[in-house]
């Protein structure tokens, strides 16, 4: 008897094999579906009844959705050994190589998702019938949590496919919807939902002839030939790995072993080609780049998306009218995701005209949708209705929520605050976009201080995941909630945090920025600091994003702080640097015509189009010191003190779990994804090493790079900021 | 120890590495065959004397394979105890073989050999051997693999070299072939290549382009930007040139070394054997070295090849009269002199690979017997001979007449 699986023999001898793990909303492989995977095909090869096998699935929407990650991410803190992760990845690959050479038609039935172990278990089978539903996709992401398809994905996909497609779609990992993988030729046939099943048996009855794989057979050869001789064959290696580089400056190993498992195995005989996969998936996921991905992007980033950190005592909120204050970039992203999620909007600005502008973007965003074919004409109209400009405020008069989004400016935003409140019915919550204003001094412009809280959206709205919470002193629990459930709606990934100057994210990217700021003036390369924060996978470079948020801006919002703070205020490291752009050479940038870069007026893409380009002046203004630092050591300042700000950020209880400090540093500034996020990175590297080197820094380059109370203790006492599972006993 | 002489050297005329090129019809074993043939024939050599055959080929497959050296040697009707080999140094093959026969003669354990090379192009292309090197992703990975063009812009980024200073480097490349070519200070060692009939297919180098100007030169399309920006390999250099704000791509079809099809051998022998086939020593192989660099930037080695020869030689850059430095490209050379400060006026004086075309496994033992003959005219002494190499090798050679 199995657990996860069925098996029911037809009169004709067709066993229909239907995977249903009990108690889990979706298929995943787990040691136990292995295990009875083989167990039955086993049963089946040795049946004389059975002439023909389908696979398929007991749910109703998924085939099998991939790996339990669960089993997956203690692997490198259990210190699972290289031998036991090809061993890991044997089991199945074995198990699924098993059912290719039984010796009897095998078909899949993809009755819904095939990702990962899902997608290589019906490559396993002779033939592929795929629900042809925009739900039912297949793909191999293994990639995207650091790993490599250990199953046979890569081989089998490069035997079907041919080397350049199949080393695509494995190190790009994104899936493939029911029309794609048909013209791929990940699968053999679509077909309507109810009748997959039926499809499958049908042509396990009548291909007894078909029971092997296009490889076992004799005569077999690769779609685009194996080989390593081919001129096209060896670009395809050649260049795949420079544009690997280009893609990841080589923080991620997994495409790389993609591309190594797909080299070293086309030119092998498929059994052994599958051990070299197994050994390629071994080192991935012995090392702590996948355990980093795994753990902070699924588990962690999971865990936020359900809303983890939502008091459970409140009940659900509704929204069916959100006001938004201000039409701007911001107020206008706002209103086009909240229009999205199916809420009305009003979106307020000073004038009719301007508000209107507003909701432009959100009509030039779903008109682009439509000429893409990803929305109907009248669904995109459906939307827009539901956003209404205006200088009005009457007509908050019944909103659950009104978010303000106008400029950073605490007169301007007292005078608007002022005004809804004016109208909004008692109930309602009122939130405020700021990213770098204290929110409990902007929840003095409330009478209701406890439904006042800060909801941090980042720029492009549409397109950035991340919203961040900002609790003033008196924000509730049920305002909290309001807020989460907001965000929730949006499907955005929320991080609740406690309110500071800066907040958590704005302090920490600031700190990207002073210190790139701080090596230009020290005569550092401005080339290499630019070049080093890319390569240590920051998507752009301190300086070139200073740029992109306006040198006045950051100039700004240190100037407030010293108006705030007074003989509190320490000047950031920059502060020299930016007061003389913005103040002496007027450079205040991009916006404004230029900051550290020039940028042409035929900028972009295209025939005659210029790429942006380092002031020449840098050069005379910061004269290059005599002595240059290795790329590794400029990335490691760019790196280490954006984690030591979030290090000192949790100490403050500004961020108050690693898990919301790593994702937030992820999806809203961009820091690296291999490190798991800043306070994961410090795990990563060590906590007492860290805070070694961060010593040296410190000698070095001055007291910004000492490190907090906590942290030393926890170098001390040898405790990472996320707990460890206990290490397997004796490998 | 013994010396190595040089008693004498033909070459084949560069045709067009393309199907239309005057050479594409000939098997490269027939051009192979046909300068060892020249070389006996010239000299009335008893191939018995030979005792091996060096030949350099960067792409040894198809019709290049199989050990062209022997089977080159049988071909072109040498006696059957002559051994022949075949060896790859990349784009300094030519010249390692001719080292590697000075070598067996300077230990003794050789008394005649001969050395040269081999490439046609335009019927085995560039690459068709695979490797490890660019194929294996992880080989890729840890040697920094790019084009060598990607490695020539960024020496002329590195350097300041803008796209005019390389094409006009190009252009005195042009203007001295076609002086040279005038003035037939190339038809001494010019050996023209005949059909099956005996029809005579190429006298004369087929790739110089005399009536070029600046202005037809920068008209051309960068060679390399795509591979750079497209295929990623910009930053594949970054990684290891981060103070590189971004490449500049001057390098084109123009001001980079021709795709050629040809073939070169030169005579090598230790004095008693000179003296008893009544042979005339031209010159002797005072040294050779070879070196490795960073192999992403790859084609630096010329300069480094050259100090480390002359260490061994014991000789200074001032004692050498005539420096032949492979024209790969425009920058190559334009970094050598930087780097050592050597003037243009004496180096490369007939031109070089961007107006002639370097036929890769040849060009070594070609530009060795330019230099050779043009030391003679010139009535001077000695010269270098360098070559820079993939992978970040550079090789070179001095020679010294008698």
């Amino acid at each position: 008897m199995y657990t996860t699986l069925s098996v029911l023999i037809d009169e004709s001898g067709i066993a229909t094999v239907s995977i249903d793990l009990p108690g889990r909303p979706m298929n995943v492989f787990t040691p136990e579906l292995t295990a009875e995977l083989g167990a039955a095909v086993a049963e089946l090869k040795a049946d004389d009844r059975v002439k023909g096998i389908v696979i398929t699935s007991g749910k109703p929407s998924s085939f099998v959705a991939g790996a339990d990650i669960k089993d997956l991410v203690t692997a490198f803190d259990r210190g699972v050994t290289l031998a036991d992760a090809y061993q890991l990845s044997q089991s199945l690959s074995s198990v699924l190589r098993r059912l290719e050479t039984c010796g009897k038609p095998v078909a899949a039935a993809i009755t819904g998702v095939a990702l990962g172990g899902g997608l290589e278990l019906a490559l396993a089978c002779h033939h592929r019938v795929l629900a042809d539903h925009p739900k039912a996709v297949v793909g191999l992401p293994e990639v995207k949590i650091g790993l490599l398809p250990g199953a046979g994905g890569t081989q089998r996909l490069a035997r079907l496919l041919g080397i350049a497609t199949a080393a695509k779609f494995i190190t790009d990992g994104n899936n493939a919807a029911p029309a794609e993988a048909l013209k791929l030729g990940l699968v053999h046939e679509l077909a309507a939902p109810a009748a997959v099943i039926d499809r499958a048996r049908e042509w396990a009855r009548g291909s007894a002839a078909e029971a092997s794989a296009p490889w076992d057979r004799k005569g077999f050869r690769m779609p685009g030939g194996s080989s390593l001789t081919s001129p096209s064959v060896a670009q395809t290696f050649a260049i795949g790995t420079a544009l690997v580089t280009r893609a990841s400056s080589r923080n991620y190993p997994a495409p790389g072993e993609i591309l190594s498992a797909l080299y070293e195995g086309a030119s092998l005989p498929f059994d052994t080609a599958l051990k070299v996969e197994s050994k390629h998936f071994a080192r991935l996921l012995t090392g702590p780049v996948a355990r980093n991905l795994m753990r902070t992007l699924f588990v962690h980033k999971g865990e936020l998306d359900k809303l983890s950190r939502r008091p459970p005592d409140v009940a659900p909120s509704r929204f069916t009218h959100v006001g938004v204050l201000g039409a701007g970039m911001m107020g206008a992203g706002i209103a086009y995701v909240a229009a999205l999620a199916g809420v009305r909007v009003t979106l307020i600005d000073a004038t009719r005209a301007q508000a209107e502008r507003g909701k432009a973007y959100s009509e030039k965003l779903l008109a682009r949708d439509v000429e893409r074919s990803r929305r109907t004409a009248e669904d995109a109209a459906r939307v827009l209705a539901l956003i209404q400009p205006t200088e009005d405020y009457a007509p908050l008069a019944d909103c659950e929520l009104v978010i303000e989004a106008v400029f950073e400016d605490r007169d301007v935003k007292a005078e608007v605050t002022r005004r809804a409140l004016a109208v909004l019915p008692k109930g309602s919550t009122f939130a405020s976009n700021t990213s770098t204003l204290p929110i409990t001094g902007l929840a003095k412009n409330s009478p209701r201080p406890g439904q006042f809280i800060g909801l941090h959206f980042f720029s492009p709205v549409e397109r950035m995941p991340l919203v961040e919470i900002i609790l003033g002193k008196s924000t509730t629990p049920a305002t909290l909630a309001v807020a989460l459930d907001f965000v929730g709606l949006l499907r955005k990934t929320p991080i609740v945090v406690n309110d500071s100057r800066g907040f958590f994210t704005s302090r920490v990217f600031g700190s990207y920025c002073h210190e790139g700021q701080a090596m230009l003036a020290e005569g550092v390369d401005p080339a290499l600091i630019e070049n080093a924060g890319k390569q240590a996978g920051m998507p752009v470079g301190p300086l070139a994003v200073s740029d992109e948020v306006s040198l006045e801006l950051q100039y700004k919002a240190a100037r407030q702080a010293e108006a705030d703070l007074g003989k509190a205020f320490e000047p950031p490291v920059s502060w020299p640097v930016l007061r003389h752009f913005v103040e002496d050479l007027k450079r205040l940038g991009r916006k404004s015509g230029g900051g550290f870069y020039d940028y042409p007026a035929n900028i972009g893409k295209g025939p005659g189009a210029e790429a942006k380009r380092l002031w020449p002046s840098l050069a005379s203004e910061y004269p290059r010191a005599a002595e240059q630092p290795s790329v590794e050591e400029v990335k490691q300042r760019l790196l280490y003190i954006q984690a030591l700000e979030s290090a000192r950020c949790f100490e403050e209880g500004v961020v108050t779990t690693a898990a919301e400090a790593d994702i937030g540093s992820i999806l809203g500034i961009g820091f690296p994804a291999w490190t798991g996020g800043t306070l994961s990175f410090i795990d990563t590297i060590g906590v007492a090493r860290f805070v070694a080197d961060c010593a040296l820094l410190a000698r070095r380059h001055g007291k910004r790079f000492r490190v907090p109370k906590g942290l030393k203790a926890r170098a001390a006492q040898g405790m990472p900021f996320h707990a460890v599972p206990a290490r397997d006993s004796a490998a | 120890m013994a010396e190595a002489f040089i008693y004498d050297h033909v070459r084949t005329p560069r045709g067009r590495g393309r199907a239309d090129g005057a050479l594409h019809e000939v098997p490269p074993i027939d051009l192979a065959s046909q300068v060892l043939a020249a070389l006996r024939d010239r000299n009335g050599l008893d191939t018995r004397a030979v005792d091996d055959v060096v030949f350099g080929c960067v792409t040894p497959v198809g019709d290049q394979g199989s050990c062209i050296g022997r089977i080159a040697a049988l071909n072109a009707g040498f006696d059957d105890q002559v051994s022949g080999y075949q060896l790859n140094r990349f784009c300094a093959s030519g010249l390692e073989a001719v080292n590697s026969a000075a070598a067996q003669i300077m230990a003794g354990q050789s008394d005649v050999a001969i050395g040269g090379g081999v490439e046609s192009m335009s019927r085995v292309p560039m690459a068709s051997d695979g490797g490890a090197w660019y194929g294996d992703p992880e080989v890729a990975r840890r040697t920094y693999f790019v084009p060598q063009g990607i490695g020539a812009d960024l020496i002329a980024t590195l350097d300041g070299y803008s796209r005019e200073d390389v094409d006009r480097y190009a252009l005195e490349s042009q203007k001295r072939t076609a002086a040279a070519v005038a003035d037939g200070r190339f038809t001494r060692s010019l050996v023209a290549v005949r059909d099956s009939i005996g029809g005579i297919l190429l006298e004369r180098d087929e790739a110089p382009r005399p009536q070029t100007t600046l202005a037809d030169l920068g008209a051309l399309k960068p060679a390399f930007q795509q591979a750079g920006e497209e295929a990623g390999y910009a930053s594949v250099a970054l990684l290891r040139y981060p103070s590189v704000e971004s490449i500049r791509y001057v390098h084109s079809a123009g001001n980079s070394s021709g795709i050629v099809d040809g073939s070169a051998a030169v005579l090598l022998g230790n004095k008693s054997a000179g003296k008893r086939l009544g042979l005339k020593p031209r010159a002797r192989i005072r040294a050779f070295a070879s070196i490795g660099s960073e192999p992403a930037i790859m084609l630096t080695g010329p300069a480094l090849a050259t100090r480390k020869v002359l260490k061994r030689a014991r000789m200074s850059l001032g004692d050498i009269d005539l420096f032949e430095v492979n024209e790969a490209f425009a920058a190559v050379v334009m970094r050598f002199m930087r780097d050592t400060g050597v003037s243009h006026e004496r180096v490369n004086v007939n031109g070089g690979s961007i107006a002639l075309g370097h036929p890769l496994g040849a060009t070594g033992a070609m530009i060795l017997g330019t230099v050779l003959d043009e030391l003679e005219r010139r009535g001077l002494a000695t010269a270098l001979v360098t070559l820079c190499v993939g992978g970040g090798m550079g090789t070179a050679t001095i020679i010294e007449r008698v």
